[in-house]
This record gives C-alpha cells, structure tokens and sequence, in this order.
C-alpha cells in the first residue's frame, strides 16, 4: 500500500500480512509509517495505491464502521474520547441501553459501562466521571476496554503503552493474551523494545513507509540496524567526563506537594539522573526546581547563593539559568501552527528585539544555528512544526531551550515515545551539553537510560530520595528494585 | 496471575451530576438572583408583588427567545454558531402575518409551512457548514443577510394579520399558559440529549475527529442542527407574529445577538460540546428579567442598551468566577 500526504510518502508499497492467532508488532522509527498504515486499516484514511484483505476477502474502508463492520477495531495513537462526556458514555457510543421510552437511560448506561470495566479487571475508573476529569493513562484504558468490549477479530493499538505505567501494561498484555488465545489478531506498535518482545509472537520491521522484513526471532540490535538502515554500534555514547567539585545547583530539604525533604546537589558537567515508579514526586520536583510550583519548606541554592525563584520567568533569569524540557511535546509548550524559528526564538525574543522590535536576520541566523547544531531535519527554518516528525519536534523544544544558554537543564522524560534514532542523537547532546560544562538533572521512565547516561541516578519513592547509586556499575535492574523495595540490592 | 489495579471508592451519581453541570447550576442561580432582583424593583415601584398578570406577559414575552435560545444551543454544540437566527426570524414572523388564515385548517397549513421554510433555511446553512466546509461564522453572516432581505420582500411594510384564535393558543393573555410550552421544551430537549442524534451532537462539539473515528456521520448531524434550529428559530418567528398580532420584517433582528447571550448565560460552552439547552431557556428569562429591572428602575430607554451590556458583562464574569472557584476546590 501507498500513501502521500502532499509531497510527503508516508507509506511507499508497504506490505504485511498477520494472522488469526498472533499478537505481532509493528516497529519503526518516527514517520516510519506505522501510524499511518493503522489509520488505513482502521478506515480513516484511503490507501492511494494497493489493497486491503480482512479474513481474505479484498475491502474498501471508506470509514471506520466498515472496518467495524467486519469485526476489525482500532485504538489510535491520538485518543478517540469525547472529553465532556462521561466514561459510560464513550465506552457504550452507539450501543446506549435504552429505557422505556426509547431514550437512553444513563442510569443503565452507568451500570453496563461499570460491569463492563469490572469484566476487564478495572474498577479504579469511575464510569460516571468526565473523561477530562480522568488521567491520561485512564483514558488510554478507557480507550482500549471500549475496544475490547466489541469482542474484535482484529485489533489494532497504536502505541496503546505510551502512557501506561509497568502495571497497567501488564493488564493490557493479559488482556491481549486472551484475546489472542481467543483466535483473534492482534496487531501493536510500540516504542519499547521490551514490550514488543514479551508479547510479540512476529515482528515486522517498517523504514521509510516500507517494510523492511517480518521476523519471528529478532534481537534489538539487529531490530535497530533494520530501523534505522545504520548500524548503531552503541546506542548510548560514553558517559561525559567526571564533573567540577563544586556544585552549581543545591537543594535542601525542599518541600511542596509531593515532594518531602529531597536534597541534592548538582555539579556543572554532571548528568544527575532521578528514577522511581511513576507518580513519586518526581515531576512535583521538577515543577518546584522550575518554579511552577510553590514550595512549602527547604531551600534552593544557585552559585552558592539562595536563589529567589517564584516563578517559571524567574528560573530563566540569567542569575538563575534554569531550563525545563517537558516530555509532552504537543502540550507542554510547541505552537505547532507556527514555523521552527518562531518557535526556537520564543524564549529569547528579549534578546534579539530592539525596543520591542524583532530584527529578522538575527533571530533567522541564531535559529538555522541551532537547528543546524542539532540536526533538526525540515525544508527550513520557516516550515511549520507541526510538519515535523515527532522526533525532530522534540529537538526543537529542547532547541528553544538552549537558545537561552541555560546553565542548568531540567530534562524531564524527553525521551518518552521518541523512536530510536532521535532517541541516540538526544543523548549525543545531552554529553555535549553536559561536556560544556553545563549541570542536567534528567528524570526519564526509562531506567536504561539513567543507567547508561548518569553519573549518579537518585531514585525517589513516595516523594523522598530513597537511594542514591553512583557510576560505574548503575544497572537498570539495580534502579529498578531501589523504586520498588526497601532495601537495594547492593 | 492477575494484574489488579487499584480500586478507587465511587461518588454517588447525584454527586457527579452536581459536579459536571456547574454551568447549569449558576444559570439557576443567575435566574433567582434576576427573580428576587425584579421583584424587588417592582415592589419598590408599585407597593405590591408581580402577580399573575406579570407572569403571563414575561412568559409570553421571552417565548420567542426561549426559542431563538435553544436555536442557538444546537447549532454551538456542534462548535458552530447560528447568526442567521433573526433574519430567520424575520423571513418566518412576515411569511406568518401574511398567510395565516382564519379557519383551523389554513392555520395548521400555514404554520407548517413556516416551520419548513425555517428548516430550509436551516438546510441552506447547514448544507454550506457541512459540506462546504465553510466556517459556520461566514455562512449564516451571509445567509442572515440574504433572509432578512427576502423577509423585506415578503412583508415591505409592518402589517398583515394573525387571526385571534391563533394568539390565543400560542400567546394566551388570560393566564400563564405558555409556561406549559417551555416546559414542554425543556422536557423534549432532555429525551432529545438521550438520542443517538443527540449524543451525536454532544460528540462532534467535543471532538469532531474523534467522532468520526467513532463511526459517526458527522456531516449529516451537523446539518440536521443547522436544520432543528431553523425550525425553532421559525417558531420563535410564529410566536412573535402570535403576540404581536401582525408581522414586522425586521422584528427578529435583535435575536440574533440575544440568542448567543442567552447560551452564554445559560452555561453552554461557545467552543462547543459542552451544556444544555435548558440553560439556555433561563438564559433567555434572565435577559427577560434584567430588561424588566431595567425599566422599573426608570432607566432612560436611549441607556437602556448600555446597562444591558454592563448587567451581562457583570453576570459572566460573576459566572465564570464560581465557576472557576467551584472546578478548584473539586
């Protein structure tokens, strides 16, 4: 199958084939194709060139209740939920119990959503509550129950995991198992290497908007060559060298919601990595690192001196230098609408204005710098963000930041959902910066990553530093347990 | 081996509907506030309570409105707007007054035809929103200035005639009577939420990619609002032509600003998606009550459209305060 969005080829004869039976996992990079492969199975978009066969026979899907129709159900990347309305009504859209007159009975409806969430195993969501008053990670539940709830033949999730924590991933796989034991197909993609391997019974590889092979036996080496068409010999780089003695960034017993009495210093040229189960303080910490939040005790100190920092504006100081990168790309902060070098400019618009005027060839200059040191890949400094891949829409969020020459860099999961190869050019920079002499504080969902790329991981439970591992000799496994036990497992 | 999550205790449907109305509920206050408010300034005026008399003529007074209002409240919970909802009312009040007949029949026939034309212009709106993929905004600019300039062509001068017969059924003057119709409105719109075309309209307002993900036709219901209310909007066209006896071309014009205001107050969200039309039918008493407060407290008439504007500027703020205040504290 093909596929162009203007003069884009998002799918270039592509083919796969899955069976009755299988769970198999779709991989590629960003912009590999996945996801618009998924929307043409799904139906909401139409092949320009090749065909379709659900159970053998050759289909037409001009809208998704065709797929539908032959038992074929999807969950998209972006969530398909209806934010004022209640749970119980997505999940049974369409399929309303009725009262006596005729008229939907949300009293029915209530109990039939409540008892179906409870046959999945879920009985932390309430089914009367807004799906805008619920958690991303519910809604993504939420999402895959009303799709399971259609008993499908095939199912498609595309990155279904992304905003689950370890838990709720293992229900979903328990939930696709049987599904798959079933007779069913399951077809999923996934960012986490981890995941496709536990689940997946065949893999197929995409590059370009083309296949690249389907394999029952992959290891994630050999799976990254195939993704990227390079051998990535390492993906980590070498850790930067040892940091400064004096630290530029100290924290004593700060305190605020969620976050008890956690110290820490950080020195200029080290990567301090913070890990832990989600939801441990760990963004709170950020959020009161930044400014965004207020703190209820402890104190800040910045250069030696207690730093003042009551807001976001006051982080970005110069005296401060502060710079946070959030992980959620499209609402932390991109105006997708508008070009990359608005968008790289925004935080030093101060810097290259006179008398509140823009001048044009300096912003234009410092912009094609930096997506040149960053390797951002766009027809040019004036195409729009949002025309950008996912990946090189997160190098221009942590562009914007460096324009500011921050000397202190809170990264917060930049990675999450990022494929491969933006991933290793990430943290290619994260050593350059670091190098630089600049300090990084780097929380991440992904302890191989604080593993690899830390001088010290600070794991935090329950708002609380819990244990504090220095290189060389971090492992993933050993964050790991420190998130979940008391004791580590020296 | 079970993946158990953990379990959260439930909040009681009441508690939850409480919660997830909180525009309806200052609506609610908003009204009482203009009730009391009203009866204060009258009593100040007249030694004595409104009484029945008063009743009868503020319902009749705001039908049209109640139904221009809930117009409007289709067409924005599909994250359009309707502007074209007075010329509508115009084109429909002036076919009214010179068609209606004396004799049940005509009457009947007369009415229903009205109420197509109003769902004609409706189609016309909803055909170029939904498939011309033109902004709503645009379109019915364009189309309230088309209708308004056929009503002027139907009915050049203020005149025609309503039989008797017919204002006694829709604007009875002997007693409150119409308050059976906005009930009967607010009933209709609560069964109108619970169907699929209803739930539809709810969906597309929320998010219009997500519901055509969902199977639905989005197009087909976004038309079918522009066309409901069309018909509503005709309605409000007969019921002036009703109370007025006769038909003006130009009666409608302020509905179509006063329809949006009365959304407004009545908690329905202008990026769509969000509210309900009984809302919007206190809305529609509340800009009734504010006007009547306005008189009695011997405003000169060339001010009046000013302290209007402050009283709204004032209640939507008031509203969006509690409102903001009532969504921190949950």
């Amino acid at each position: 199958m093909s596929k162009s969005f203007g003069g884009v080829r998002a799918l270039d004869n592509a083919s796969f084939a899955a069976a009755a039976g299988e769970v198999h996992a779709l991989v590629g990079e960003n912009g590999a194709g996945k996801s618009t492969l998924i929307k043409l199975l799904g139906g909401r978009l139409l092949p320009d060139t090749g065909t379709i066969r659900l159970k053998g026979n050759e289909v037409r899907l001009t809208g998704p209740e065709q797929a539908h129709a032959r038992g074929a159900w999807t969950v998209f990347q972006e969530l398909m939920l209806f934010a004022g309305m209640t749970v119980a009504e997505n999940l049974l859209l369409g399929r309303e119990p009725r009262g006596p007159l005729g008229v939907i009975s949300h009293r029915r409806m209530g109990r039939a959503a409540e008892a179906l969430l409870a046959e999945m195993g879920i009985t932390h969501i309430d089914p009367l509550a807004l799906v805008e008053d619920i958690s991303l990670a519910q809604r993504q539940i939420v999402e895959i129950v009303r799709a399971l709830s259609h008993e499908p033949d095939i199912l498609f999730l595309d990155e279904p995991t992304s905003s689950l924590v370890e838990r709720e991933v293992s229900w979903l796989f328990e939930r696709v198992r049987a599904l798959r034991d079933q007779g069913a197909c399951v077809i999923f993609t996934s960012h986490r290497w981890n995941e496709v391997r536990s689940i997946a019974d065949r893999i197929t590889v995409f590059r370009n908007g083309r296949d690249v092979g389907t394999f029952t036996e992959l290891d994630e080496s050999e799976a990254v060559t195939l993704m990227t068409g390079q051998r990535l010999d390492t993906l980590f780089p070498a850790r930067p060298p040892e940091p400064a003695a004096a630290p530029v960034l100290q924290v004593q017993d700060l305190s605020g919601p969620r976050v008890d009495r956690v110290g820490l210093a950080l020195r200029p040229g080290e990567i301090l990595g913070i890990g832990g189960l989600a939801g441990q303080g760990h963004r709170e910490l950020f959020l009161l690192l930044f400014g965004a939040d207020r703190p209820s005790g402890g104190r800040i100190t910045i250069d030696g001196h207690a730093a003042r920092i009551h807001s976001p504006r006051d982080a970005k100081r110069r005296i401060h230098g502060l710079a946070f990168v959030p992980e959620d790309r499209k609402t932390e902060g991109l105006l997708l609408g508008m070009s990359v070098r608005d968008n790289l400019t925004l935080s030093i618009l101060d810097r290259i204005s006179r008398a509140g005027v823009l001048r044009l060839g300096q912003e234009r200059r410092q912009a094609q710098d930096m997506m040149q040191r960053l390797s951002v890949r766009a027809a040019g400094v004036s195409s729009p963000v949002g025309a950008l891949s996912g990946g090189n829409q997160q190098k221009v969020l942590l562009g914007r930041w460096l324009m500011a020459e921050p000397r202190i860099l809170l990264f917060y999961d930049v990675t999450r959902g990022v494929d491969v190869a933006t991933k290793h050019e990430v943290y290619q920079l994260m050593v350059r910066l670091a190098q630089e002499g600049r300090a990084i504080l780097f929380y991440s969902s992904d302890a191989e990553e604080l593993a690899e790329l830390s001088h010290r991981v600070l794991v935090m439970r329950e708002g609380r530093i819990a244990a504090e591992l220095i290189a060389p000799g971090i492992t993933a496994e050993q964050i790991v347990s420190a998130a979940v036990h008391e004791r580590i497992a020296a | 081996m079970s993946a158990s999550l953990p379990d959260r205790s439930r909040r009681p449907r009441w508690a939850h509907l409480l919660a997830q109305n909180i525009g309806l509920e200052l609506s609610v206050f908003l009204l009482v506030a203009c009730v009391l408010g009203y009866c204060g300034a009258f009593y100040a005026q007249q030694q004595r309570f409104p009484g029945g008399f008063e009743v009868t003529s503020t319902v009749n007074n705001t039908m049209p409105l109640v139904l221009a209002g809930m117009a409007q409240t289709l067409v924005v919970l599909t994250r359009g707007i309707d502007l074209s909802v007075g010329g509508v009312i115009d084109l429909t009040n002036a076919t009214a007054a010179i068609t209606l007949g004396d004799s049940p029949g005509s009457m009947v026939l007369w009415s229903g035809v009205v109420l197509l034309i109003g769902a004609a212009c409706g189609l016309v709106n909803g055909l170029l929103v939904g498939l011309g993929r033109l902004q709503p905004i645009l379109v019915t600019l364009a189309t309230l200035s088309i209708y308004q300039g056929v009503a002027i062509r139907v009915l050049p001068q203020p005149g025609g005639q309503v039989p008797e017969v017919y204002t006694a059924v829709l604007a009875n003057t002997s007693g409150p009577w119409s308050l059976l119709y906005v009930v009967a409105l607010g009933v209709l719109w609560t069964g109108f939420r619970r169907t699929r075309l209803g739930v539809a309209v709810f969906a597309i307002g929320n998010d219009p990619q997500a519901a055509q993900a969902n199977g639905i036709a989005a197009r087909r219901v976004v038309i079918l609002a522009y066309v409901l209310g069309g018909v509503l909007s005709a309605a409000a066209g007969l019921f002036l032509a009703a109370s007025a006896t006769a038909g003006d071309a130009t009666t409608g014009n302020g509905f179509t600003l006063t329809s949006i205001v009365a959304v407004v107050l009545g908690g329905v969200s202008l990026f769509g998606g969000r509210g309900s039309a009984v809302g919007a039918i206190m809305g529609a008493f509340v800009i009734n009550m504010i006007v009547n407060i306005l008189f009695f407290a011997h405003i000169d008439p060339l001010y009046q459209a000013f302290y209007e504007g402050m009283f709204l500027v004032v209640a939507v703020l008031a509203a969006n305060g509690i409102g903001r205040l009532a969504r921190v504290r949950r």
